[in-house]
């Protein structure tokens, strides 16, 4: 096949880029993994003494976020999808307060996701350095060659250098290796990148998830949408009752109430005002019960503001003082607002209606791509994470692979902490 | 009295359009959207704006943050703002500068028209229109924090509703069919009994009301 300059230039510039991140990336292979590798076994084997319970946690965390980068550099450079790991825990799976640390960990070493990332870790910093490294080094290699027949040599005077095979101790070997270097720019030319593919091949192949794991997080997946699903008939069915005994039987009876006033205007006008009256006041309480209903299915506040100053807003209503402090850069998607921001008005009303509570803090915060709302009461504590109540804010959360965690001693105070992984959109674009 | 109207369902502008001109009103501009009512509140002889606080094209409270700026370009520009529903948080981005000529009501509260054009006219007039469902989430909060507001008389309490609504005292005797002798009694006693100081100005009234039941 033809190929014009300007493809072969592209296929050049293409070579030298897979040699710069094959670099790169042997970089990150062995400085990365190795040193990721021997924290996290040093911090397992102290487990034993107890530190580990605490160190372990955050270092599997950064072996995540190791595996995220090389994810994201795959499809970014070689096109190569490595699908997203099915952890069992998430970073808020931990029991609250100070056994919250060694539980984590606990849970984060029975995840079967952890041992395969750190056998990739020692797969990594070996063939995977080498693999990544072989393209750098294909790219590389030839232009010492050129130096050397340029008249590097000279300054070996007396000695060898070997370049490849081929000892060089003067012009002629020096040509010679300039020979040797073109038929290694012409491999680095047609392999570099295939090569560069292999490195990530590779890391799919040791970091992609397993079928048992994919199973645990099919079945994990169809009970939350069970779940969900569930939830949403329930919802359906409440704002049917409600619509049905509520505004749409308060019309029928102004309809009714006017056809009686249309009959009575002429023969009984004291009666018929008296009925005009009750017809004003059936509209307004039918206005009433609409909104409240709107309040439960969808905050206006929500749709016109957002989560953030739909929170305030919730606070505001709040029988107790509730301080809340939100930092959100931006808008999660409608439906984990929506799910978060009635998670909190369930957990606010608990702290004002159960615990007695006289002041409440309500933070709200976005890092690392997880949202994350906290809510803490200085009331009697004591609150029951398996009550329906916090049943139900879980399992609003369980669609989103979000975690609800309870922190309740008797005598208080109560903690509770809710984490949705989501990304923000931007302010200002509307959800 | 020149008047601007943004309201985006056609049957409730104009609803809002005959009814204010029945009432003496000259409607400059009648809006469906947050564009044309920016524009619309720029004309100098305009004298109050009733506005819905949810408009194209966002759909969201474009309305109200259209009243809002308008305000910071001319303060104390008389607004009502109408809304679907009443949140606090907006009334008190309303109230936030002080300057009274503020009004925040519920739509169906358009349903008692005399009453409803009396609260334009104070809007107009650069007093305060409060929705009293506004003012009751206020006192529930309050009265089960703050004792203070717990040691009013049910009288009181009432009087204290409608002050904090905007009215003023005349117009409170008026609903509460009393003198206006015995309205100013009770103010008295309310002002007392919250610590508050007391200003005849009615705007500064309803401030001082709503600070109060809104500390803590």
């Amino acid at each position: 096949m033809h190929v014009t300059r300007i493809e072969r230039i592209e296929r050049i510039k293409g070579a030298a880029l897979a040699g710069a991140r094959g670099l790169a990336l042997s970089l990150l292979s062995l400085a990365g993994s190795l040193v990721l590798f021997v924290t996290s076994v040093v911090s397992i084997v102290c487990i034993v003494v107890g530190v580990g319970l605490f160190t372990t946690p955050p270092l599997l965390r950064l072996v995540r976020s190791h595996a995220d980068v090389r994810r994201t550099l795959a499809a970014r450079w070689c096109g190569v999808t490595i699908p997203r790991a099915a952890y069992r825990t998430r970073p808020g799976d931990r029991l609250p307060g100070p056994l919250g640390q060694p539980d984590a960990c606990l849970r984060m070493l029975r995840d079967p996701a952890t041992w395969r990332n750190l056998r990739w870790l020692v797969a990594d910093m070996t063939a995977g350095f080498g693999t990544a490294l072989l393209p750098a080094a294909l790219v590389a290699y030839p232009v010492e060659g050129y130096a050397l027949a340029a008249g590097l040599w000279r300054v070996f005077d007396g000695g060898v250098w070997w370049y490849g095979f081929i000892p060089v101790s003067g012009q002629a070997t020096a040509l010679a290796a300039a020979v040797l270097a073109t038929l290694i720019a012409v491999v680095a030319y047609y392999a570099a990148e295939p090569m560069l593919r292999v490195h990530f091949t590779l890391t799919r192949r040791l970091l992609a998830p397993h079928g048992a794991e994919l199973r645990h997080r099919v079945e994990e997946l169809a009970r939350t949408r069970h779940d969900a699903v569930d939830a949403s008939a329930a919802e359906l069915r409440r704002i049917e009752r409600d619509l049905h005994d509520g505004a749409q039987a308060r019309l029928v009876a102004m309809g009714m109430n006017l056809g009686t006033v249309d009959a009575l205007m002429e023969s009984d006008p004291a009666t018929a005002r008296t009925l005009l009256a009750r017809a004003r006041a059936d509209s307004v309480r039918a206005l009433e019960e609409l909104r409240e209903l709107v309040r439960g299915i969808y905050p206006p506040v929500l749709a016109e503001r957002g989560l953030s100053d739909a929170v305030r807003a919730l606070a505001l209503r709040m029988p107790v003082p509730v301080e809340p402090r939100t930092e959100l850069p931006g808008r999660p998607e409608a439906a984990v607002e929506s799910a978060a921001y009635f998670a909190t008005s369930e957990a606010l009303t608990n702290a004002a209606k159960h615990a007695a509570a006289t002041h409440v803090r309500l933070q709200l915060t976005h890092q690392y791509g997880v949202l994350r709302i906290d809510v803490t009461d200085d009331g009697r504590g004591g609150a029951d994470p398996e009550g329906s109540g916090l049943r139900g804010v879980a399992r609003r959360l369980d669609a989103f692979d979000g975690t609800l965690t309870v922190n309740s001693p008797d005598g208080g105070p109560t903690s509770i902490t809710m984490e949705i992984p989501c990304s923000l959109l931007p302010p200002g674009s509307v959800a | 009295m020149r008047v601007v109207i943004a309201e985006d369902l056609f049957l409730l502008r104009d609803g809002l359009v005959r009814m204010l001109e029945a009432f003496g009103f000259e409607v400059l501009a009648a809006v469906d959207n947050g564009p044309a009512l920016a524009r619309a509140l720029e004309e100098p002889s305009l004298e109050v704006a009733v506005v819905d606080v949810r408009l194209p094209p966002t759909q969201t409270d474009e309305g109200l943050r259209c009243a809002l700026a308008a305000r910071r370009a001319r303060p104390g520009l008389p607004i009502l703002v109408l809304s679907q529903h009443v949140e606090q948080l907006y009334a008190r981005e309303l109230l936030a500068d002080g300057k009274g000529g503020i009004g925040y009501l519920l739509k169906d509260r358009v349903f008692d028209a005399a009453q409803f054009v009396d609260a334009v006219r104070r809007v107009a007039a650069g007093g305060t229109a409060m929705d009293p469902e506004v003012i009751s989430q206020l006192l529930a909060r309050s009265s089960t924090r703050d004792r203070a507001v717990n040691r009013l008389t049910p009288r009181e309490t009432e009087v204290l509703e409608l002050m904090a609504q905007g009215r003023s005292n005349a117009a409170i005797a008026e609903k509460l069919v009393v003198t206006e002798r015995a309205v100013s009694k009770h103010t008295a006693n309310i002002f007392q009994r919250l610590e508050l100081t007391v200003s005849d100005d009615d705007n500064r009234r309803v401030l001082a009301v709503l600070a109060y039941l809104d500390r803590g």
